[in-house]
């Protein structure tokens, strides 16, 4: 089959669709690796999922954040945020350091696998589990917390829980390289939840004392936040521009701090 | 760069067939940048069909060789290179299998399915059959890599350093953890790769298995490489570095005797003696003279063993200064 014909030729058409088809099969058994792994799918999908029963469900039934919008809908963007971040820094962050810890990353670097089918193959893991999340939270926040959404509004918060899974992701991945590996999971958590709390993803950012407020810019998750309390109706802060501009920015500077990560370790090991 | 004029100089000199050598370290100078010296101007060659163990104590080196053959770390001098090549290039990893001692591999994907995605790295892979029989990994194909024993795990990674069908193959420790039976099972293996052309580097601590697989034995110690030969030969110069130029002659005399150490090493041909609650163990460099004269002086003497020098021994001379 298509391995003969590209043994016949070298050229960049051969060569380009066989590390397409590398890409493909790496995203495949990534996504099925991480949905079989419980530990992992349970929890990232199993975190946000409670906390927004509890919190958006629960605990605020009937009370508004504002004019014609809910605390449970207000609520629906930012665990779609927190639950996004956490599918990056447990399934990025702990995989990628415990892989690198095992000897797996140096077999796979080893190997004629194009290095970025790995990374990719990660990053659309988070990517998948974030629209999982986001799905259902939302099916519980229609079914059982009378929020009312517009096609639209879904496909914004669906879009952007997607793209905030990449920054996400590179935060992950210099968590991974940075981080020694034993310490991956205590790290981890040092950032998913305070990030979380300091950004408004639970407490929305006005209550937050004023401090906390200046500060919460620098999160890529309050600017994520905010795009989804945009979409969704609900009160927000800051421009949509300056927003992807700083997520643009936070994950420009993650890849430059994996890089650099990643050179050290390589000049060490 | 220099490298790589180093590389051609090796050329001219060494006139003999260079298309059979298939990985080279031309004068390898590593070091880490804590200032570890890992390798000092350290040279290794691996030809077509030949099996060549690499052999040292933890911390010589053994490691770094691999990585810099693999492409995964650069020389700090001298010049890496694999079918003539440059190692990282992805080229010439699609013919190179790579077995490294893997903690754990993503633990919830099958055997099955890892050995596909391996397969699916290179243009002509070996048949998925095949792959499975010569790693013995018939019946557990569907199991999850989490759920196999050590030695199925070990299995797996074999199958994957096979998965392209590499014409060079690195094999970091490739029997640790098997049983007898499975061991002798991928030497089998190992030996028909070698057989249809297949050049295999193997780093081991089990002497036994350098001894029974290698074509050539290298020995490095604190990034140099200490000695280099076929097994026999190794195992002749570790004796003749414990002092004696007679080295073929070098014999292991064990027994139980109630001489003293002093009397035993005052004994002709004895080099080294080591006295154990039970057993006392002596080298000699002239067995049949020390034996005579031991049997003379201890007539109570029994439980009487004869034997030449192993690998080990040969190893531990070696090794130990």
């Amino acid at each position: 089959m298509s391995a003969t014909t590209l043994s016949l030729s070298t050229t960049q058409p051969g060569t380009l669709s066989r590390t397409l088809r590398i890409l493909l099969t790496e995203m495949r058994f990534e996504i099925i690796r991480a949905l079989r792994t419980r530990a992992f799918s349970l929890s990232a999908i199993g975190f946000p999922v409670m906390f927004y029963c509890l919190f958006g469900l629960i605990m605020n039934r009937n009370e508004n954040i504002s004019a014609g919008v809910s605390v449970a809908k207000y609520l629906l963007g930012g665990y779609a945020v927190f639950g996004s971040l956490g599918a990056a820094i447990f399934g990025i962050g702990i995989g990628v350091a415990m892989d690198r810890s095992a000897g797996w990353l140096e077999l796979k670097q080893a190997s004629p696998m194009p290095p970025l089918a790995y990374v990719l193959a990660k990053c659309v893991m988070a990517v998948v589990f974030s629209l999982i999340i986001v799905s259902i939270l939302t099916l519980l926040g229609i079914t059982l917390g009378h929020v009312s959404l517009t096609f639209p509004e879904f496909a914004h918060i669906d879009l952007f829980a997607a793209a905030g899974a990449i920054p996400f992701s590179c935060l992950g991945l210099a968590m991974a390289f940075l981080a020694p590996p034993a310490s991956a999971g205590g790290i981890a958590n040092m950032i998913y939840l305070p990030m979380s709390f300091l950004s408004g993803l639970w407490v929305p950012i006005r209550f937050l004392p004023h401090i906390l407020q200046t500060i919460a810019p620098i999160f890529p998750t309050y600017h994520l936040a905010q795009l989804m309390y945009a979409a969704l109706g609900a009160p927000s802060l800051g421009s949509t521009l300056g927003h992807w501009i700083s997520l643009l920015g936070f994950t420009l500077i993650m890849l430059g701090v994996t890089w650099l990560a990643f050179r050290r370790l390589e000049q060490n090991s | 760069m220099s490298a790589t004029l180093q590389r051609s100089e090796d050329l001219s000199s060494h006139p003999p067939a260079p298309s059979d050598t298939v990985a080279s370290l031309s004068r390898v100078t590593k070091r880490y940048a804590n200032g570890v010296l890992a390798l000092d101007d350290l040279s290794l060659t691996l030809q077509r069909g030949q099996i060549v163990a690499l052999l040292g104590p933890n911390g010589a080196g053994k490691s770094t060789a691999v990585k810099l053959l693999m492409g995964l770390s650069t020389p700090t001098s001298g010049s890496v290179r694999i079918f003539a090549a440059d190692p990282r290039l992805t080229t010439t990893r699609l013919r190179t299998g790579v077995m490294l001692q893997v903690g754990r591999a993503p633990e919830m994907l099958r055997v099955r399915e890892h050995i596909h995605i391996f397969r699916g790295y290179y243009p002509n892979p070996m048949p998925y059959a095949d792959i499975v029989r010569a790693a013995q990994l018939e019946g557990v194909e569907d199991r999850m890599f989490g759920q196999l024993s050590g030695g199925q795990k070990q299995r797996v990674l074999f199958a994957l350093a096979l998965a392209g069908d590499p014409d060079l193959l690195f094999l970091d420790e490739p029997t640790v953890g098997l049983d007898i039976e499975s061991r002798r099972g991928m030497w089998a293996q190992i030996r028909s790769l070698a057989a249809r052309g297949k050049a295999v580097l193997l780093t081991t601590h089990y002497l036994e298995e350098a001894d029974a697989l290698a074509h050539r034995i290298v020995v490095i110690n604190k990034g140099r490489v200490i000695c280099e030969g076929t097994p026999s030969e190794v195992k002749s110069l570790g004796a003749s570095t414990s002092g004696n130029s007679t080295s073929r002659s070098l014999k292991i005399i064990r027994c139980t005797t109630t001489l003293a150490a002093t009397t035993l090493l005052a004994i002709p041909g004895v080099t080294t003696v080591e006295a154990a609650t039970t057993l006392t163990t002596i080298t000699s460099t002239q067995p049949e003279a020390t034996l005579r004269e031991l049997l003379t002086l201890d007539p109570s003497l029994h439980s009487l063993e004869v034997s030449s020098p192993a690998l080990e021994d040969a190893f531990l001379a070696l090794t130990s200064n």
